[in-house]
């Protein structure tokens, strides 16, 4: 009973603290539109709001911390007992991590959303194929996210503390994914170096796609580069993994 | 690469702000140059406070594993232990970037240096650290409380940072409240920098509420001497 409680208190927490970013966020980025003349690189109120919302909403289901539990399975040396299993590790962590960040798009991801639209109203999609094809662009994100994460753990095969790392990674990921501002208002540059990233891939991609900003073509376009991030870093964490085993089998793990 | 992280934290803050004043000159009535000032003053009085309270943060942790106890073994007052318990190069470099924003600000703005000046820049560092350091006491008593809420915490914590930092002619009305006012953050830093820069306040908050930054302060002490005070008796209601 009192786990429970619990639970939901941490969910009440989590939608107070998103909620807070939310209307800090909105205030900020309205006044931005507004000063540039109600438009700014295709945003109106409208569709800054439901930037806003949408990406506070995905906050529970994309990883921009960069922490994992394989992490520290890695570095206690646990991870041996994972490379007995017949299941490959990446795929196993990838896969428990992702239906997790799935699931906390109910309690979390929902309510932030429907909170957003009651409270200051935001803009939707118009054609039923951008939810569809929303809904595969924030399940790319989310495995996009996890397989990233992966590599960052996979990293302490070498470096054993992969504390600093993983900052960086908490540092970095969410001003490039777009969580503050949409890097669609970033200058070229700064924008063509988070695109040179998987991290918009894990949130702007998926909110201008659940937005209705990117449409047709566009979202087809964004979501192909989320395909392509995942077989990127799908890759790398598959070589990391092998070569971290090696590694560990030759310090005699 | 821990003190290179923490510059990075700082910087990419400032760049999240600097990347909207690439799009327009003006944002909420000021320009860069004077967001810079806004930015600076509240990020480093952030950091100072992180400094000296950011360790309370890990009240929970002791709370969970039932090891608190340990602190009641020792001499000392349990909200000193924790301060005292890790003071870091790390949360140091942190104050860097808001220090160097500071200072630029205060270089780039005409600013007319007489001694009023001077008082009101004092007491706005001065109140702006009380006020960051009050808000993680305040959250560390409320962490008796709620065992796992942190994140309700950092709702007003780290969002009351990011809060400082902008310029509180763009809240709506409940944020004014609730930032302007409750969680006094407009007064940390952004209402000084209106005050000292001689320019006018938005609705509900005069530039010379500026001058009133030590209130905030109190004001501030007075919700974490309330949070620590009850949530410790609480603690130790439970029989903890």
């Amino acid at each position: 009973m009192k786990e429970q409680a619990t639970y939901r208190l941490a969910a009440v927490a989590g939608l107070v603290a998103n909620v807070t970013f939310g209307l800090l966020k909105v205030a900020i980025l309205f006044a931005t539109v507004r000063a540039a003349g109600g438009e700014l690189e295709g945003y109106d109120v409208a569709s800054m709001s439901a930037y806003v919302w949408i990406s506070q909403g995905l906050l529970g289901s994309v990883n921009l911390n960069g922490r994992s539990e394989v992490s520290e399975r890695i570095r206690t040396g646990d991870v041996v007992i994972d490379f007995l299993r017949p299941l490959d590790v990446q795929t196993a962590t990838v896969a428990t991590e992702a239906g997790r960040s799935v699931f906390a798009l109910l309690p979390r991801g929902a309510p932030s959303v429907v909170i957003g639209a009651l409270v200051v109203g935001m803009a939707a999609p118009e054609h039923p194929a951008s939810y569809l094809l929303g809904a595969v662009s924030l399940l790319l994100g989310i495995v996009v996210s996890c397989l990233s994460v992966y590599l960052v753990a996979a990293a302490g095969f070498w470096l054993v503390e992969t504390r600093g790392l993983q900052i960086l990674y908490m540092v970095t990921s969410g001003f490039l994914a777009g969580l503050f501002v949409p890097i669609w208002l970033f200058p070229t540059w700064l924008q063509v170096l988070a695109q040179a990233t998987p991290f918009p891939s894990m949130l702007m991609y998926p909110v201008d796609v659940l937005s209705g900003r990117a449409e047709g073509l566009d979202a087809i376009v964004l979501v192909s580069a989320q395909v392509g991030w995942l077989a990127a870093t799908l890759a790398a964490g598959q070589l990391m993994t092998r070569a971290g085993r090696r590694h560990l089998e030759v310090q005699g793990g | 690469m821990d003190l290179a992280s923490s510059l990075l934290v700082g910087l990419v803050e400032l760049a999240e702000v600097w990347v909207l004043f690439q799009n327009v000159p003006r944002l909420g009535g000021v320009e860069f140059t004077q967001i810079l000032l806004v930015f600076g003053l509240a990020d480093f009085c952030f950091s100072m406070a992180d400094l000296l309270f950011g360790h309370c943060d890990n009240l929970t942790t002791f709370v969970r594993a039932g090891t608190l106890d340990v602190f009641y073994l020792r001499p000392q007052p349990l909200l000193l232990q924790l301060i005292t318990s890790d003071i870091s190069l790390r949360r140091l470099a942190r104050g860097a970037v808001g220090l160097g924003a500071l200072v630029v600000g205060l270089v780039l703005n005409p600013i007319e240096w007489d001694l009023g000046a001077v008082v009101l820049l004092g007491l706005a560092v001065v109140s702006g650290l009380t006020v960051f350091s009050a808000q993680f006491v305040t959250a560390a008593g409320l962490q008796f409380f709620l065992i796992n809420g942190s994140e309700m915490t950092n709702a007003f914590v780290y969002g009351g940072r990011y809060a400082a930092s902008q310029p509180a002619s763009v809240w709506s009305r409940p944020l004014k409240v609730a930032f302007g006012f409750f969680f006094p953050m407009a007064f940390v830093a952004y209402l000084p920098v209106i005050e000292l820069l001689g320019l006018p306040g938005p609705q509900w908050l005069p530039s010379w509420f500026g001058w009133c930054a030590p209130l905030a302060a109190l004001w501030a002490c007075a919700l974490a001497a309330l949070s620590w005070r009850q949530g410790v008796r609480h603690y130790q209601g439970g029989g903890g």
